[in-house]
Order: C-alpha cells, then structure tokens, then sequence
C-alpha cells in the first residue's frame, strides 16, 4: 500500500512548526510517531497535500512532576511511559494504558501527545486523561493555551486544537494521597482497539469516603466518554460494592456503542458495566495501599 | 529528497520520495531483502528493524524519518561469519518453520534482551506479541528466545 504523494517539512522548532502550520491550513498533517496517521495515509482513508514531523524538534519528549502537575511531553513515546518508575509507581492508571495501546513496537513510536490529538474514540489515553482531570497544552500562533481535557474531544477524529496548533504537552494534577486508579480494556487480540474499556481514578479521605471519581469510556461513542453521573454517584459515598455497582450502572448508561464486528450494541453496554466495576475495585484497591 | 543513514554499520544515500516506506528502501532501494513484509497494515512485525536500537514496524514509517539515524536489520546480526546467540537459538529450538516471520521476531528479541537480559516465560511472550507467527504455535520462539538468553548470560 502506497500513500499518495505529499510534500514532507521537518521544522527544527515549534515557532517554524507553527508557522508552517498557519501557512498550509487544513492542507497539512501533523506527523508524531506516525502509527495511525501512516496506516490511515497507506489506505489513503486520508491524502494530506503536507505533512509536518514534528520529531526533528527538540524539547518535547520528557516526563516529569513540576508546579503540581505530571507533565508529558508531546513526543513522549509510550514505551517511554511503561520504562518510567515515575509513572509505574505513582501513576498506575497511565501504565495500565501504555501497557495496553497497540502492541510494544508500535510503542516504541507512537506518542502520548498523538493518541490524544488524533482525536480517534478507540484510543487509550483519552479515557485515561478524561478520568484524570489532564489539562492539554497547545502551541500556536496566538501562543499558548491550555484546554481542559474534558472540552478537548469535539466530534469523532476532531478536537479543539486550530489548524495552526501543535499539542505540545499533557499536565495531569499529581493525585493526593489516597489515590489510584486503574485501566481495564476488553480487545479480541493485542493490538486491536478496545471492544470497550473503562478507566477509573479515585481519591480516598482518610474517613474511607471517596473524595473524587473519574471515569472515562474508551470506544462506546463518537468521542471519548466521561462518565460524570458515575463520578457524581461515588462522591461523597463509601465506595462499597453496592455503590460500585450503582457508579457501574450508570456508565453503562452513558456509554453510547454501536453495532459492529467487536460486538451488539447491548453487548458493549453491559461491558461496560463489568469494566467500570472491575476497574473501581482495582482503583479503590491501590487508593487504599497508599492512604 | 536525499536520504543519508546507517544501516547496521555502513552508510547509505538514497534520492527518495517523501512517500517511501522505510521498508520499501530497505528493501527496494538499497536491496537488503531480509526484512520482510508480511502484512503491510501496521499488524505482523515482519518488518520490525531498529531505529536508534527501538524495534519499529519499518512499513508504517517514512524513509525520509530515518534520515540522519542509525538502523539495524536481520542482515547486521552475523559478525565476522559467526551468528548471533539469537540466531543460533532460533536454530537450536526450531523457532521457525517457513521463516516469515524469524527476521521480525530476531530484531524484536534483541532489542528486548539487551533491556531484559533476564527475561521470564511471560515478559518474552509479552515482547514478542507484536510479531505474529502463523506456524509455530510461538512455543519454539519462546524457547529460542530463553535459548539466546542464557547464551548471552554465559558471555557466549
């Protein structure tokens, strides 16, 4: 399979990315690790006139705990997530996702700052970063903003970045003690999308009463989901089994799936339900170790 | 576009197309035919060279992204008439039959024991479920791959 013809730039910086980005308009692609941007290029579901690699610029690829947030940055490769201690101890919602995108070489390419920007509803790390309250940092010719995660997914393969807007960096606030979360996706074989997938992340009191919830639903929709009415559900209350099952219960409702060749739609909502509450016990679980 | 990169060792210039798979150069251009294309969808592994010592599917990469960097195909694994201990494993425990598949499996396990020089059953299973393999049963490979292990560990 042969991409069509497209004019290739590999700017050195973000202010020459951005311009170039500005000048080409919806003519042009951004290149990150590339692994589902090539494969969508070789089936020519998309023939972009540009594409910009952005890899040739430095800075981007780091992981770190600074000014109360983790901060990835955009070129930050997955496998970069799994080889973290940083993440695998302190983050394991996100290494349950790194562990679980795609298979390891395509791992060793693709970026954090991607799965999010291309917007797809069968990435990981969308329902991941929904769950965990992240903030997205973009770069264009205005400057610098920051766009709360849960605003950022605007319609299916579409998200709030302008033309001209590089992503340039994910700030997830550093959980409090008494946090943990969990990642649990359904797929037919590695390296498939999700059938569906549930991540979860949650903050202990010291009382036992759960602080905060996040959820967020992997391939159940035209975006990724946030399952607030679940969240809402566990705030406030001690997170036993009964209140699982009602948190459950209601991201199974808010899942919107549709029939396809992973399953019936009734299948993947009651999926669903079995994710959310396996992945509540495992996050309620790793809470409590590090209360 | 002018490509220049290494490939195990020795460099290459190529005049490219920006569309051009890395693997359709490795292969077409500059004719090192043991990586494989297997599948050409991002899904088998039979591709899989290192770039910058990372196993990467090389069909789902641009030549013109390995411009400047270093490369490693199944070809850079014989040193001086000698197979690599993976190589000799795969021999050893019969980790092929058709052979599809071998080069991705030995760039994939290299790369993965020269992170994991100790690796168990499971973590092998785990490095290699990126490369598929449609005759063995991947039984063999495992083994192969546990083979090359303890060779490395012994100094061989």
């Amino acid at each position: 399979m042969i991409p069509a013809a497209f004019a290739y730039h590999a700017p050195k910086s973000l202010t020459e990315a951005t311009a170039l980005l500005a000048k080409l308009g919806d003519g042009a692609k951004v290149l990150s690790g590339g692994q589902s941007l090539i494969p969508l290029m070789k089936l020519r579901l998309t023939s972009p006139p540009h594409v910009v690699d952005i890899n040739g610029i430095q800075g981007l690829a780091y992981l770190k705990e600074a000014d109360g947030f983790l901060r990835i940055g955009a070129l930050t490769r997955e496998s970069d997530l799994d080889e973290s201690e940083l993440i695998r101890t302190r983050y394991p919602l996100l290494h349950d996702t790194c562990k679980v995108i795609a298979d390891p070489l395509v791992r060793n390419m693709a970026t954090v700052g991607g799965n999010l920007a291309h917007g797809d509803p069968a990435n990981d790390h969308p329902a991941a970063m929904l769950a965990l309250g992240a903030q997205v940092v973009a770069v264009g010719g205005k400057g610098e903003r920051r766009i709360p995660i849960a605003s950022f997914f605007t319609g299916p393969f579409e998200t709030a970045l302008e033309p001209d807007e590089i992503l340039t960096e994910i700030r997830v606030p550093v959980p409090p003690a008494g946090s943990g979360g969990a990642y649990v996706k359904m797929e037919r074989k590695v390296g498939d999308f999700a059938t569906a997938a549930v991540a979860a992340q949650v903050t202990l009191a010291a009382s036992g009463v759960c602080e905060s919830a996040g959820i967020g639903l992997t391939n159940v929709g035209l975006t990724p989901i946030q399952a607030s009415r679940a969240e809402a559900a566990l705030k406030g209350k001690r997170p036993d089994e009964a209140a699982i099952a009602e948190a459950a219960r209601l991201a199974a409702e808010a899942a919107q799936p549709t029939d396809d060749l992973r399953g019936p739609a009734e299948y993947k909502k009651d999926l669903v339900r079995v994710l959310t509450t396996r992945a509540l016990r495992r996050a309620l679980e790793r809470a409590t170790a590090r209360r | 576009m002018q490509v220049q990169l290494t490939i195990n060792g020795e460099k290459h210039e190529a005049d490219v197309e920006p569309r051009l798979l890395l693997v359709h150069l490795i292969r077409d251009v500059l004719r090192l035919t043991g990586t494989h294309i297997g599948c050409d969808t991002t899904h088998c592994g039979a591709c899989t060279v290192l770039l910058e010592g990372r196993a990467v599917k090389s069909c789902t990469l641009f030549a013109v992204q390995a411009s400047g960097k270093q490369l490693m195909t199944v070809e850079g694994l014989e040193q001086d008439g000698k197979l690599h201990p993976l190589q000799e494993g795969f021999m050893a425990e019969h980790g092929l039959q058709c052979g599809y598949c071998t080069p991705g499996m030995l760039m994939t396990s290299v790369a993965f024991l020269e992170k994991h020089p100790k690796p168990s059953e499971d973590d092998i299973r785990r490095a290699i479920s990126g490369n598929l393999c449609r005759c063995t049963g991947y039984v063999n490979i495992v083994k192969a791959v546990q083979h090359a292990a303890a060779a490395l560990q012994g100094g061989a």
